[in-house]
């Protein structure tokens, strides 16, 4: 392993500018006359609109223009998309309301865009747009789930009138109600996925340009996915055709999920530009963010789990309820069905699983992907049921996962997936040992000296990434392939630009996607440079989440390689004067089999353009090559994390003590970046668990838009992570990559809920479990044991 | 924000002055309160009067059994001050944990108190240690300083120049912090001198900071946590919200006064 | 509106501004120094931490009319002569960032951490003293130990 290699824990290409302050964020961007646009919000979450006046605003200094959701239906501007059809069991298609980007004729939420307001500076626009009177007619608000499919209860869109999206189904229930029937011991639990604000620390922002001259629009935009955005903002909404409408993602401050997604404002951004003749500006503010960035989780969920009289599963059943807010978002639809079903096997042998998911529509904020997108949920549920029937059987937790962990492969579950690789068992072994696990009653003793509570929770997990095959995506209801692709240019001088459809935004592919080509070409790291976020540049791409950037976009790169390498060994041919078929590449070096004749990579760039050496009918001069990647399989990363922790029961202050994690995540091609990834997973995990909660009170307002009210984790609410590796290699891509970015905000829920209830006499704890919420399971155990 | 006159006044009887004259002014101090207040445009004076350049309210003084501070001394300079971390350490301790670093930096005593967030830990300090809020015009007794949230006994155009802290024999800090804000959800203040105990509460009560008689009573009669032992605090009159209902903010009062009682010195 | 002079990053610069402009407007739209960042509205996040007078303050929440005659230094402004910063170091050789986007207010509320504690840094301790700076990529494991390292490197200067 070289250096800059494969393997190598490669310094970031990308940090200097970053560390330095000369990173291009969309709101670093300014145009020339650009003007900034301010979004009237509703401020109620349900209403209709009798009238808008802006007679007076329009009056205000600096204004250029004011839109509402009139002037986008004059325009024939669509409405924003939700790109994944969900059936119902019935076979009937997912209701899904029109959502226009501005709202024509109701609000369905507490920061539903209801007009824009365009003026010279930002100060202008804020202030006129105090001035838009809203005439609304308010409507009562249902942000809740089991109120929203009552009847009688206020309808969110008429196309749902008992505001449900969806009863989606997924598994065998004949069979499953069978396992259920034979069962020894069921262990019954109910279960709430806490709903939550992403809070990527770059809010939104967008800026719209357009040029007379060439009838060109040009999007800045905070985007995982730039190409996505403009096929959908072409295709769907209507703003202009793919070859008149450039989007650029420049570096972009974290997304988590929230920035896959086309949201209103980049859309008004872009169309307004064309109409007041300037470009146009946006920045959410952070308050803005939280009311109008597409929220993650908020599942309730009643779940079942039946043994047999030696602790063997039989079978799962699952009911789910998932809120999906006042309108389906872009992938909304699937993040609580495909995305979350199909990981309810664990890792674990279940031979029947049957799940019920209602979609539901509440006066509240869309819900969509946020890191992990389905599969923290899935996860949280069978981690939660085997902590508990573990208890209830009393096995020891770790023993009652081993019992059953699946062994063999491939395994082919009751719920789609069928995992291709992996070995449980030796990521629970390791970390137990690194844990020290056996150790653990010795220090819940030291703890009780100190008058705390001590408890341990293991979580093994298994996710779905890389994803994923297109036809397979497709049968499964996606509006789009989810292939990647990458062009590699050699420049004459042997240096690389690769060309990826994956977008970075804190994963530093700029480093491991150079390491990839450094190592495959035998040139330095340095000489190559990754470009992205570009739709002039990169023709087509699908972007970045679901951690797939490294197992499909990078695995697109390969075949791109492969590529090059095989032209490049014509061109040597030609050079060395050799048949293409004897020429070898090792080390950035072609050779002539059985002699010393040989060329280095950019000696063989040089000639492949200046082609001297070969006649342009025989071979085509130049070194650029491009390929797509479709995968094969979903990728099956997993492992097994461990969480120790103290509880004061005075006052159900949590502190984490330890945290162990062993991921099997295939290749890793830069473990100090992986690493990285895990860490920031884990926190947003603890995130989840012990601070983070959106509330919205019953009239639809959201209790917790800043972070005055949100408990975001701080350094001093997270410990250090001591992380471990296991590895079994992917086998449905060239590289073997199963991808990182999403375990720890998966395995980390259920580690802290599993070892608070450890902690607190297995008194069940809801999330997030603040001090309050523990300090009250701590005095129900205290009561409940003194009563014993 | 809206747009206002700003005013840089550079002693406190300018200060004074120029609000006597300007329509609709309030008086800036560190700001961490109220410039984000006025970004959120919850707040809009038509005159802002800068208290930065007034030297003349600044720093800390001890002279007999009293420590008098200026009006614009930061927190950073009271939680650093070798002097007052000999003379009373709890006043000390209690300004090292407001805010986070950078807002210790430009936070000040008078704008904390002038304020009157329920939620500021200035406040319980102030009313245990029976601090006296001298102002351009008057002097003002703790007891009859804060009269509600967000409400003190200050006039239109009266401004703070510095609050002298009597020095107890012993006395302590404590707080539990709202995850979120990191602000006081119940910070105790417990302060002993001669034989009388004064405790003041600040982030729980619905009235702002107040004194817990009751824990007042158990600690005067002995000074030590164990006198806390069983002493229930009514919730009655407490705050409660997301973070805390209640019922778990009078229970944490006297968790967190057991523990400023061990703290105290 | 009146002119706000002051020093950034060792010059001289001014501006004519309104009164209401905050510390950063003044960076960000009338200096172009787009590296402090914005990233809530509370005072809380610390994106936007800068050096005024050798004291780190969030620039979101100062007048840069108040700041006239400062002396402030930004993140475009740690590294000298084309030599980065030991704590710029350190941030990039402990993985410290991935976002990038609270990196410049984290480097720079590091520093002060560095100029008050002096250079053999606790966990502990700076975890508590990060209390004001929020990142969501890294968990803050890498971030801790840059400044760790940094703080020692800084020792050498």
């Amino acid at each position: 392993m070289s250096e800059t290699g494969i393997g190598a824990s490669v310094r970031r290409k990308e940090d200097f500018r970053f560390i330095t302050g000369n990173g291009h964020y969309t709101d670093d961007i300014n145009r020339p006359g650009q003007a900034h646009a301010v979004f009237v919000r509703s401020p109620h979450a349900h209403a209709t609109i009798k009238k808008i006046d802006v007679v007076a605003a329009l009056k205000m200094p600096g204004v250029l223009a004011i839109y509402t959701g009139d002037d986008l239906a004059a325009d024939k501007i669509g409405g924003l998309i939700c790109g994944w059809m969900i059936h119902s069991k019935d076979g009937s298609p997912m209701k899904a309301g029109a959502h226009p980007a501005l709202a024509q004729g109701k609000v369905r939420y507490v920061g539903d865009h209801v007009a824009v307001v365009i003026a010279d500076t930002y100060a202008q626009a804020r202030e006129a747009a105090e001035k838009v009177v809203v005439d609304y007619g308010v409507l009562p608000a249902v942000v809740d789930m089991e109120a929203a499919v009552k009847k009688g209860a206020p309808v969110v869109h008429d196309v749902a009138s008992d505001n449900t999206v969806y009863n989606w189904h997924l598994g065998d229930k004949a069979a499953t109600e069978a396992a259920f029937a034979k069962a020894k011991h069921v262990t019954k639990l109910d279960i709430v996925n806490n709903r939550l604000v992403p809070n990527a620390m770059e809010p939104r922002a967008a800026v719209g340009d357009y040029d007379f001259g060439s009838d060109c629009f040009t999007l800045y935009t905070t985007s995982q996915n730039p190409h996505v955005a403009r096929l959908v903002l072409s295709a769907f909404i209507g703003i202009a055709p793919e070859h008149k409408l450039r989007v650029i993602a420049p570096d972009v401050g974290g997304g988590f999920g929230s920035k896959i997604f086309i949201y209103a404002e980049e859309t008004i951004c872009v169309w307004a530009a064309k109409k007041v003749g300037r470009p146009v500006k946006w920045t959410a503010d952070r308050t803005e963010a939280f009311l109008s960035d597409a929220h993650g989780r908020d599942h309730i969920t009643h779940a079942e789990m039946a043994l047999d009289d030696k602790g063997k599963i039989l079978g799962l059943r699952v009911n789910t309820k998932a809120n999906l807010g006042a309108y389906l978002s872009t992938f909304s639809s699937s993040v609580p069905t495909y995305l979350y079903a199909p990981l309810l096997s664990g890792q674990y042998n279940i031979p029947a699983i049957y799940c019920e998911v209602d979609g539901i529509y509440t006066t509240t904020a869309p819900v969509d992907a946020y890191r992990g997108a389905g599969r923290p949920e899935a996860t949280f549920v069978i981690e939660r049921l085997m902590e508990v029937a573990a208890r209830e059987t009393g096995v020891d937790p770790a023993q009652f996962r081993r019992k059953n962990f699946v062994t063999s492969f491939p395994h082919q579950t009751p719920v789609i997936m069928c995992y291709d690789a992996g070995n449980y068992n030796a990521a629970l072994e390791k970390a137990l040992e690194m844990a020290d696990y056996k150790n653990v009653g010795k220090r819940k003793r030291e703890s009780a000296k100190k008058g705390l509570l001590r408890g341990v929770g293991i979580s093994a997990y298994i996710e779905a990434c890389g994803i994923a095959p297109s036809a397979a995506v497709g049968s499964l209801g996606a509006g789009v392939g989810l292939w990647e692709s990458a062009e590699v240019r050699v420049n004459p001088i042997g240096t690389v630009e690769v060309l990826t459809g994956s977008h970075s935004h804190g994963q530093g592919h700029e480093t491991t996607f150079a390491q990839l080509v450094s190592s495959r070409l035998g040139i330095s790291i340095d000489n190559v440079s990754i470009v992205h976020g570009d739709t002039d540049k990169v023709q087509m791409g699908m972007g970045t989440y679901g951690s797939r950037s490294g197992a499909v976009g990078m695995s697109a790169i390969v075949k791109a390689l492969d590529k090059i390498e095989a032209k490049a060994k014509k061109v040597a041919a030609y050079v060395l004067e050799a048949s293409d078929k004897d020429i070898e590449f090792k080390d950035g070096k072609f050779s002539v089999k059985g002699t010393d004749k040989s060329i280095d990579f950019p000696s063989v760039a040089l000639q492949a353009y200046i082609a001297h050496k070969f006649s342009g009918q025989e071979l085509e001069p130049g070194l650029k090559e491009s390929a797509f990647w479709d995968p094969t399989n979903f990728t099956f990363p997993a492992g097994v994390h461990i969480c120790e922790l103290e509880v004061d029961p005075q006052t159900g202050v949590t502190r984490i003590d330890r945290w162990t994690a062993v991921d099997d995540f295939g290749e890793v091609i830069n473990p100090m970046i992986v690493e990285g990834q895990v860490h920031g997973g884990i926190a947003q995990g603890i995130g989840q668990a012990m601070h983070e909660g959106a509330i919205y009170n019953k009239d639809g307002q959201l209790l917790t838009a800043s972070y005055m009210d949100y408990t975001m984790p701080r350094a001093d609410d997270v410990p250090s992570y001591n992380v471990g590796m296991t590895q079994t290699r992917c086998p449905s891509n060239p590289l073997g990559i199963k991808g990182c970015g999403e375990a720890g905000a998966i395995a980390a829920p259920p580690a802290v809920i599993n070892a608070l209830t450890d902690a607190v006499g297995h008194e069940n704890v809801a999330m997030p479990a603040t001090p309050i919420a523990v300090w009250r399971a701590a005095q129900k155990a205290i009561t409940r044991q003194a009563a014993e | 924000m809206y747009p206002f006159t700003y005013h840089q006044p550079d002693s406190a009887r300018k200060a004074a002055s120029v609000a006597g004259k300007a329509e609709d002014a309030k008086f800036l101090a560190g700001g961490m309160t109220l410039l984000p207040t006025m970004k959120q445009r919850l707040a809009s004076p038509a005159n802002l009067i800068d208290l930065a350049k007034c030297d003349d309210m600044r720093g800390i003084e001890i002279k007999g059994r009293s420590v008098t501070i200026g009006a614009m001394t930061r927190h950073v300079d009271v939680a650093n001050s070798k002097e007052l971390q000999e003379a009373i350490p709890a006043l000390a301790d209690l300004a090292g944990m407001i805010g986070d670093p950078a807002v210790r930096n430009r936070g000040t005593i008078g704008g904390s108190l002038a304020n009157n967030d329920p939620a500021a830990d200035y406040p319980a300090a102030a009313l245990a240690l029976g601090a006296t809020i001298v102002t351009n015009k008057r002097k003002i007794e703790a007891e009859d300083y804060f009269t509600g949230l967000f409400e003190t006994a200050l006039e239109e155009g009266e401004v703070i120049t510095k609050i002298t802290f009597p020095i107890p024999a012993k006395a302590g800090y404590e707080k539990f912090r709202n995850p979120a804000s990191r602000y006081a959800i119940v910070g105790v203040f417990v302060a002993k001198k001669g034989s009388e105990v004064r405790v003041a509460v600040t982030g729980a009560g619905s009235g702002g900071v107040f004194r817990a008689t009751k824990i007042e009573a158990a600690l005067t009669a002995k000074f030590s946590s164990k006198s806390l032992e069983g002493v229930k605090m009514p919730a009655e009159g407490l705050n409660s919200d997301i973070h805390a209902d209640a019922e778990y903010r009078a229970h944490l009062i006297t968790v967190m006064a057991k523990r400023a009682t061990d703290k105290a010195k | 509106m009146p002119v706000v002079s002051m020093t950034v990053n060792g010059k001289a610069v001014s501006a004519d501004v309104d009164s209401r402009t905050l510390l950063v407007q003044y960076l960000r739209e009338n200096l172009r120094l787009t590296g402090t960042h914005v990233g809530c509205d509370t005072s809380q996040c610390g994106a936007c931490v800068v050096h005024v007078n050798g004291d780190a303050l969030k620039s979101c929440t100062a007048l840069a009319v108040a700041l006239e005659g400062a002396d402030v230094v930004t993140i475009e402004g740690l590294a000298k002569d084309g030599k980065l910063h030991p704590m710029q170091e350190a941030f990039r050789e402990n993985h410290g960032l991935q976002c990038g986007f609270c990196t410049p207010g984290m480097i720079m509320s590091a520093v002060d951490i560095v100029n008050r504690k002096g250079n053999k840094l606790e966990e502990k301790l700076i975890r508590e003293e990060l209390e004001g700076n929020i990142c969501r990529c890294t968990g803050y494991h890498n971030i801790v130990k840059a400044i760790a390292a940094g703080a020692e490197g800084m020792a050498g200067q």
